[in-house]
């Protein structure tokens, strides 16, 4: 076992892994932040996409004792006492999500982008999300919320 | 998919690194982003006895124009490679396959040197250093060496790097004509079903092909007949002359074959014309 020390949602964790444990599973197991799902279990489809240090990873393929020192966000962080995010609110108000699972994925790989990205078409969103799968909708409403949020965040950032 | 239970040791700089290398020698594996390791751990394809963690050492993380060469950190990841203004500006190519690599996530972990070392030849940046004739910078604790790409990649997932070695370095020439990387995948995000990387420099054209053989490699004959002046396209139907490529549910061998001439045809023909 071994120590390890973390940031998650701005909450510091301080707890003993197996080395050979995942992070996501990390997460979920040991922290109860059960909105980070396990998709493929094999690095494909971003079901488990979280921010480290503010840049999207999958966290079925990082292992919690090489998050040591590192500053996690998950899907729990985005809401704020009650209030949907944009890119939340976005995806329930464009429909972009049928049966779900993927959602959580998504919305954090589209976090990365819209922050670290001016302006993005609908072309460069697409490929952006290159790293996400979603058996069910087809992507189309999931680029039009990603544009709504991108404008919405935007606009509120410049007020 | 849980991998197999192994000894987690963290360096904390390239000496501590070579220091844990020579004391858990052939037991032990590097792991810098993970993400070609760690999915094969899970599949239990690799049991190493002990994982040595490099991804902490930032001072190999770094693109720099060292005169002649452009010098890169074998710990820089993907997505840093892929925006390099440096790396665009003077060998583009490297710049533009980093960016053809997995999909944004991967790219914020996944390493050059980890791609390199690797040696999995559907990976595409081997077959660019090995088109560019790039050099491996090679540390252990009884000194250093300097690799060429040509005599790196030895086997499937084996290359000259031995168990005691660290990559610290890839140095790549700056680039006097045009390039082009051609990858034929099925997902975006997928691994080349066939990849073809050709560059011209110093008069001279280099074509190598990912995923023709158990390692990257140089399509000799479409070098050679491009010497003997022969026309991109005709040049481009020897793209499969003395390949072996594997045959998958992606593609038979057969079609790869095919696959390579095409590919090749057109990164021929982007490459001269830009």
């Amino acid at each position: 076992m071994r120590r390890v020390s973390l940031t998650v949602n701005a909450v510091e964790h301080e707890a003993m892994v197996e080395p050979r444990q995942l992070l996501v599973y990390f997460l979920r197991e040991q922290l109860g932040l059960t909105g980070t799902n396990v998709g493929c279990d094999t690095s494909t489809c971003g079901a488990c996409t979280i921010l480290l240090n503010g840049k999207s990873v999958k966290s079925c393929t990082v292992l919690a004792v090489q998050a040591e020192g590192t500053e996690v966000t998950t899907i729990e962080a985005l809401a704020q006492d009650g209030d949907l995010h944009p890119l939340q609110q976005a995806f329930h108000e464009t429909h972009a999500l049928q049966c779900g699972y993927c959602t959580p994925g998504m919305i954090m790989a589209a976090l990365d982008l819209i922050t670290n990205n001016e302006d993005m078409d609908e072309d460069e969103i697409r490929t952006g999300l290159e790293g996400n799968l979603c058996r069910c909708t087809g992507y189309h409403n999931i680029v039009k919320a990603i544009q709504q949020a991108s404008s919405e965040m935007r606009s509120f950032a410049t007020k | 998919m849980i991998p197999a239970s192994f000894e987690y040791e963290r360096a904390d700089s390239s000496d501590h690194a070579l220091e844990l290398l020579d004391r858990h020698g052939e037991e032990a594996k590097l792991l810098a982003g993970g993400h070609s390791l760690l999915p094969m751990m899970r599949l239990r394809l690799a049991t190493p006895a002990v994982l040595i963690d490099v991804g902490r050492l930032t001072d190999l993380s770094y693109v720099r124009d060292d005169g002649d060469a452009i010098a890169i950190g074998a710990l820089t990841c993907h997505e840093d490679i892929k925006d390099s203004d440096v790396l665009k500006q003077h060998c583009g190519i490297v710049a533009h396959t980093a960016g053809e690599v997995g999909d944004p996530q991967v790219r914020h972990l996944g390493t050059i040197g980890g791609s390199i070392a690797h040696g999995d030849p559907a990976s595409d940046l081997p077959t660019v250093m090995l088109a560019l004739d790039a050099q491996f910078v090679v540390r252990s604790s009884g000194g250093g060496r300097t690799l060429a790409a040509s005599n790196f990649f030895s086997g499937l997932f084996e290359t000259a790097l031995e168990p005691t070695n660290l990559l610290t370095e890839v140095r790549v020439p700056k680039l006097s004509g045009g390039w082009s990387y051609q990858k034929f995948h099925h997902r975006a995000q997928d691994w080349a079903i066939v990849g073809v990387a050709a560059v011209q420099h110093n008069g001279g054209a280099a074509v190598a092909l990912t995923n023709m053989s158990d390692v990257p490699m140089r399509a000799a004959g479409v070098e050679q007949a491009l010497a003997s002046g022969s026309d991109a396209a005709t040049a481009a139907t020897e793209a499969a002359q003395n390949t072996s490529p594997p045959s998958d549910p992606f593609g038979s061998a057969e079609y790869r074959r095919d696959l390579a001439k095409v590919l090749t045809r057109r990164a021929l023909q982007e490459a001269m014309s830009s």
